[in-house]
């Protein structure tokens, strides 16, 4: 893992010290809350409808069991005992006092961690392949390029006032796990023929109001320009993006307005005065860069195999967890651990003190003391022997963290909805808790195979509901709820928006809506391999609007 | 007219709070004072104004409500769900999990 240096170390520290004194100073009255507000953004620190909101950063959604074991002391003394992990590898507390921001902000210096550009018209987390340095499908661990990426946009003084926020993704895998396509920036790590390390750089992705696929600007970025070509687009972006409009401020609008063709030439004429300039990436520190996050010294544990085996033979429930939550690593002898934070009619990425703290002995323990956060809201330990999986399993049991779910129906991704948060329209998390109950049974989840739901309570998007194959978004009518339901968006390598299938349904209705469009996929499936996003594109919207509506309404 | 009442977060924790009977800020809308016209309207938005110079709340705003025979019901979802707080048992993942470690 990435450590700080001295520069990184004194820059969050003299961070801290500088929020201090403004929460102390406003406290006193010294400063009023227009000029504090943006101040207290700026570390993380939202108004939500009950409480402030601290939001830290998990970069490129990676943690030491060190870190972890911190967040579980934050939520145990300063909050109510639980986080929320979020869908951009963030997590966020719902009740800190303003008066202990300062205490839990140098609390996180100590493990390395920080809130800093966690709000704001700036360059925010930059998110990436939960499985990085693990998936036996990638060509090299993006993470050194989050980090180079991360150093470059921490307070850059070009680029913390933008437009609009700015969110840029990466991954390293054809298989896209960090849906690059729905950020302002995604980047595809790739090798080119002479097995050279360079980028596919995808601009104008979004979801939001106007919900956008990025677009392919360019197929092959070599890795020396990655800061040369990113600050060349930032600096158009900059220049022309839309500061008139909240509402089209976003680069994705820039991208549709101007036209790709176009956007591309201003970039590659901002690009001739930037490349094999300074900002062309030393190779020395590239290299510094990637050490920290050499792969792990990986022994054999052929002994695995039949053990596992033995185990899954023994015991259905492992069995199962096995064939959702593991997957291939790269060393054979070993697999990623998927932890579900989504229990059978629970709070879509909630984790309690004592889980985390459980979570961070387990990777001590079993998986070298490392832990990703996933966009999905849900943990990973990336190195697990399969010797190893079976006392992991009964010490996540334990915890409550064993939901063997993993991309399957109750999988939900789910915002905090008007449960929490100030901009929301309607409630999230209750449609994900109904939706989960309904169709908690495991047997019935294995019929259904892979579909992911997704639910956002306002046309914000933070619950990614446009790229949900099956998406729902809360608005609010006439003083209540109601949920618009589309169908057939995905995040992953082939992207798409989800489309609007009829009039939205009331709280009551919305569970029953979602089943009548699972019985329908469940009926005219061509076979239990086709799963209900193939089978959307396979005959579109009309069976499911004719189920919803009835055949004469979807006419 | 539609009955009102003053509400706004605690500066020091963001805490919902509302506005009292005796011009204290309480935490419960079932203490708070009801504006049911004008100038008791007014008189709240002042309040409001002032506290927020005062540095003691923030984002204090007069919202609408109707006076049931169990209390004081806002008529917005948002403004019901501040006052009872998140509608999800946000606290059963606690005791869920077996005991937690001492702080």
């Amino acid at each position: 893992m990435y450590r700080y240096d001295e520069f990184d170390r004194d820059f969050v520290a003299g961070r801290v010290a500088q929020f201090r004194d403004q929460v102390e100073r406003r406290l006193k009255g010294e400063i009023s809350e227009d000029a504090f507000k943006p101040l207290r953004l700026m570390n993380g620190v939202y108004l939500q409808l009950h409480a402030y909101m601290l939001r830290i950063a998990i970069p490129y959604g990676t943690l030491s069991s060190r870190q972890l074991r911190m967040l579980a002391h934050i939520a145990r003394k300063y909050d109510r005992g639980y986080g929320h992990f979020t869908t951009r590898q963030n997590i966020q507390f719902n009740w800190p006092k303003l008066a202990d921001v300062p205490d839990i902000l140098a609390d996180l210096a100590s493990v390395e961690m920080h809130s800093i550009q966690t709000s704001g018209n700036c360059i925010r987390n930059v998110t990436a392949d939960h499985f990085a340095g693990a998936a036996a499908d990638e060509v090299a661990d993006p993470r050194p390029y989050a980090e180079i990426l991360r150093q470059w946009s921490s307070i850059h003084p070009e680029f913390s006032f933008l437009p609009r926020k700015f969110k840029i993704a990466i991954t390293a895998a054809e298989n896209d796990r960090a849906a690059i396509q729905t950020h302002d920036i995604g980047l595809h790590l790739k090798k080119n023929a002479a097995g050279e390390i360079g980028f596919g750089v995808y601009v104008g992705g979004g979801q939001g109001r106007t919900p956008m696929v990025a677009k392919l600007i360019r197929d092959f970025l070599p890795e020396k320009h990655l800061l040369s070509y990113i600050t060349a687009i930032m600096r158009v972006y900059n220049l022309h993006g839309r500061r008139d409009n909240k509402f089209k401020a976003r680069i994705k609008i820039l991208v549709h307005e101007t036209g790709v063709e176009e956007l591309t030439r201003q970039i590659d004429a901002e690009w001739e005065h930037l490349k094999d300039t300074n900002l062309t990436l030393p190779e020395a520190d590239v290299a510094a860069i990637t050490a920290y996050f050499a792969p792990p010294e990986l022994k054999d544990r052929a002994e695995g195999w039949g053990q596992l085996a033995a185990w899954k033979k023994a015991d259905p429930d492992f069995a199962r967890w096995v064939q959702q939550n593991v997957r291939p690593h790269r060393h054979p002898d070993y697999g990623m651990v998927t932890i579900s934070l989504k229990p059978i009619g629970g709070i879509p990425g909630d984790a309690s003190d004592a889980q985390m703290d459980a979570v961070a002995d387990l990777a001590d323990e079993f998986a070298l003391g490392e832990i990703r956060v996933t966009h999905e809201q849900n943990l990973v330990l990336p190195h697990v022997a399969l010797a190893d999986l079976e006392p992991l399993y009964r010490g996540l049991v334990a915890h409550g963290l064993a939901t063997a779910n993993s991309g399957l129906i109750t999988d939900i991704i789910a915002c905090p909805g008007l449960d929490y948060c100030a901009l929301a329209n309607a409630r999230s998390i209750p449609v994900a808790q109904e939706i989960s109950t309904r169709f908690g049974a495991p047997e019935r989840q294995a019929e259904i195979g892979e579909l992911k739901i997704k639910i956002s309570g306002c046309i914000n998007a933070c619950g990614h509901h446009h790229v949900g194959h099956i998406g729902i978004l809360g608005v609010e009518k006439k003083g209540g709820e109601l949920y618009q339901i589309t169908l057939g968006g995905s995040a992953d390598e082939h992207t798409s928006i989800g489309e609007i299938v009829g009039r939205g349904f009331e709280p009551e209705r919305i569970t029953d809506a979602i089943e009548t469009i699972v019985d329908t996929y469940l009926a005219i499936r061509t076979s239990p391999d086709e799963i209900f996003l193939d089978c959307y594109r396979r005959v579109g919207a009309e069976p499911f609007r004719s189920a919803l509506y009835g055949a004469a309404q979807a006419a | 007219m539609t009955s009102k009442v003053l509400t706004a977060n605690r500066l020091i924790d963001g805490i919902s709070v509302w506005m009292g009977a005796n011009g204290e800020w309480v935490e419960s809308l079932r203490d708070a004072f009801i504006a049911r016209h004008d100038e008791a309207v007014a008189a709240l938005e002042s309040a409001g104004k002032q506290a927020q110079a005062d540095n003691r709340v923030v984002d204090a705003v007069v919202i609408d409500v109707e006076e049931t025979a169990t209390g004081i019901r806002p008529l917005r979802l948002r403004e019901r769900i501040r006052a009872d707080g998140p509608t999800i048992d946000y606290l059963s993942i606690r005791a869920q999990n077996g005991a937690n470690r001492a702080a």
